[in-house]
């Protein structure tokens, strides 16, 4: 019988420290999108067990995360919630999830994305539907030192080529300024 | 130029495309004949001044939006979702 091997998004190309940011590819146990009927938001936020994230914000449950991720759409990462009141679907392969982690991690996004992630405006629970370059990305601030990039599965490598990249600048207009 | 989203905020133009006169938003009923379907599919107004269009934040949010601007000094008046009511 054949044996497949699983592979990740990443493939082995993570992680990787550039200067004091470190870019690796987080696994969740799943991810989920949640779409709620017309009207139903609170009916899925009941079922869910938290509130359905609103606009640019994210919410938590149990070690599983809400990220809104567009118009009536939510990311749920973690175990997978159940309701009647939305339409559920499995994503979990759909999506490759980075963390950028370390000081200066808004300089380095800066040089990709027209939004301002840095945590003055972009405090942790805040997240962004934008471009990553020219992919469309999901962008979360999880804590002051630690950044959530999802991109599509079929652009992890064309995201980490030009995340690592951009890391590199941050480094060295740092290291010059 | 930047559109502010009402969902997602003040956003720089790359994140939408923009898809013709927000008339598209008052389709005429299946039987109302060819005129209003000719005018519909068609007509298009080419105001100097105020301008109803919609957009999308295909890279942000995939709202559609109606965006009211001025063709004369390109200020942006209103932007709303296309089906707030």
């Amino acid at each position: 019988m054949v044996r497949l091997v699983a592979r990740t998004a990443a493939g082995g190309a993570l992680p990787q420290t550039i200067g004091g940011l470190t870019l690796a590819e987080h696994l969740p146990e799943a991810i989920t999108a949640v779409m709620p009927f017309d009207g139903q938001e609170g009916a899925v936020s009941d079922d869910m067990g938290m509130p359905f994230p609103a606009p640019g914000r994210t919410s938590e449950a149990d070690g599983a995360l809400a990220i809104w991720a567009g118009r009536h759409l939510a990311l749920v990462l973690g175990a997978p919630p159940r309701s009647s009141h939305g339409a559920i679907s499995d994503q979990s392969d759909a999506w490759a999830v980075f963390d950028l982690t370390g000081p200066g991690g808004a300089e380095a996004l800066a040089r990709l994305c027209p939004v301002d992630t840095r945590a003055a405006q972009f405090p942790p629970g805040h997240t962004a539907r934008s471009l990553l370059g020219h992919v469309h990305a999901s962008i979360t601030r999880l804590k002051d030192d630690r950044l959530r990039i999802m991109v599509p599965r079929s652009m992890a490598h064309t995201a980490i080529h030009d995340l690592t990249r951009a890391m590199g600048h941050a480094l060295r207009s740092q290291s010059a300024g | 130029m930047r559109l502010t989203c009402p969902l997602c905020g003040e956003r720089d133009l790359r994140e939408f495309s923009y898809t013709g006169d927000a008339v598209l938003c008052e389709r005429p009923a299946p039987e109302a004949g060819p005129e209003a379907w000719d005018a519909y599919l068609h007509l298009r107004e080419n105001p100097a001044g105020v301008a109803r269009d919609l957009w999308h934040h295909g890279a942000g949010c995939s709202a559609w939006l109606v965006v009211t601007r001025d063709t004369v000094t390109h200020a942006v008046i209103a932007v709303a979702l296309a089906d707030a009511p």
